[in-house]
Order: C-alpha cells, then structure tokens, then sequence
C-alpha cells in the first residue's frame, strides 16, 4: 500500500496491544481476559506482516503470522475449555473465585 | 480509506476493553478481528488475511460466543479486577504505551521500496514445505493433542 507509511501500521499494533494489555489486566471475568489476549496476538501479528510488508521479502513474516494465527486457535480452545471446566466446578468464570485447584 | 479502517480497528478493541457487558466485548471483538483483516488486505497479505476471515472469525469468535452463552449469570461479574485497579493498570499500560511510541517514531526503519501486489499462496507453500517443514509439522501435532486436551478437560468427570 504506497502512501502509508510503516509507522502509521505500527502505531496501530501499538493501540491493540496496549488495550489488550488493559483488557487482560482490569478484566475479572476468564473469557475476557481470553478475548484481551486475542487483542495482543492480532496487535503482534499486525507487525509481523506490516514489517514483512516493509522489508522487501514479505512470505518470512506472513509464515510467522498465520503461525501465530493457528496458535491462538489452539490457546482459545484449551483457554475456553479450562474456562468451562472451571464454571463447572465453581459455578462462576470470576477469576478471583478459582483459588483453589480442586473443589 | 486505509484510517478509515484502522480507526474502526481501533474503535472496536477499545470497545473490547471497555464494554461493561461480556457479551457486547465479544461482538466488538468480531469487529476488531474484520478491521485486522481489512488491515491485512492493505499490506497485500491475502493469504493471512482468509486465514485470519476462516480462522479467527469462523473458529474462535464463535468458540468464544459458545462459552460467553454457555456460562449463564455471566454478566453478573463485575468488570474490573480488585487485585490490580483500574488507575494502576491504566498507569501501566500508558508508560508502556508511550515507551513504545518512542520507539516507533525515534527508529530509522530500514523501509524497502514496496514490491508490486503479487498473490502469496505460492510463495507460502513453498515455504511451508520448504525451509518451515518442521513447524509445520510440528504445528500439526500440537493442534493434534490440542483436540484431546480440550476435550479431556472439558468433559464432566465420571464421579464414581
């Protein structure tokens, strides 16, 4: 994208990840902080293939992007099924109220 | 149109981390993960760009609606956290902010004369299966044991 510079898709990862950072830490309900840290993921893969973009040999960051893609799939699964496991066990997703392993 | 998207991006995620209710964070998710999309598509990623549409809208936002409606009594919990406050996290999360503002405007990025938009999928195929044979595959089995894992914790437990 001629016209657009570099900085401009980096200062947009940079808002993504700082409210995903926010998300994560203000939440108390696990889907949230679930969905905060999908917000630092995109932020991340925002700047791989902006820099990939950028630097003259774009497939490296791409890669590395969907890499990052399939493993957020993978952590939102396993993250969603702890989570349901918990609501199971202790009727509630409030993070606080897990402090114990078993119930 | 470039701003008009990232705007929107943005606009979403901020809807993300402020939204009172979990269910309307999810849906602005859903708009934020678009706008990243959308934002794919300018850098000329079209590959990453379906993957992100298939995967992360097709796959994990509706994983994520299904336990936002599974968990009843879910708006019940309260939005912020006691452990760290509001005013602290948001402390933290400006002096990172600007930090790596700096860092963006102060570097001399070694910025490449763009290449004309060439379709990727060919280029990441052979990458794939080339020099990224053993991630890949690697990639594979640990989606592999991610199924069984998730069906191992998510199942209830036979309580004898």
């Amino acid at each position: 994208m001629p016209g657009v510079p570099l900085q401009h898709f980096l200062v947009v990862g940079l808002a993504l990840f700082a409210l995903g950072l926010y998300t994560v830490l203000t939440r108390r309900n696990a889907i949230g902080i679930l969905m905060g840290i999908e917000l630092l993921l995109n932020a991340a893969n925002v700047n791989y293939v902006a820099f990939a973009r950028y630097s003259g040999t774009p497939t490296d960051g791409q890669i590395f992007a969907i890499f990052v893609i399939m493993l957020a799939a993978a952590e939102a699964a396993v993250g969603l099924a702890i989570v349901l496991g918990i609501y199971q066990n202790f009727e509630s997703i409030d993070v606080d109220a897990t402090h114990a392993l078993r119930h | 149109m470039f701003y008009a998207f990232a705007a929107f991006t943005v606009l979403c995620a901020a809807g993300v981390a402020f939204s009172g209710n979990i269910v309307y964070s999810a849906f602005a998710l859903l708009g934020m993960l678009f706008g990243v999309a959308a934002l794919y598509v300018f850098l000329a990623a079209d590959f990453v760009a379906g993957a992100q549409f298939l995967i992360y809208i097709g796959g994990v936002l509706v994983l994520i609606l299904f336990a936002v409606m599974l968990t009843h009594r879910i708006a019940d919990v309260a939005v912020s956290n006691r452990s760290v406050g509001r005013f602290p996290a948001f402390a933290l999360v400006a002096a990172t902010a600007v930090i790596m503002a700096r860092a963006i405007f102060k570097t001399r990025w070694p910025v490449v004369d763009t290449l004309p938009d060439t379709p990727t999928t060919h280029a990441i195929g052979n990458g794939f299966l080339g020099p990224y044979v053993l991630p890949f595959e690697l990639a594979s089995f640990v989606l592999l044991a991610v199924l069984v894992g998730a069906i191992v914790v998510s199942r209830k437990e036979l309580r004898s």
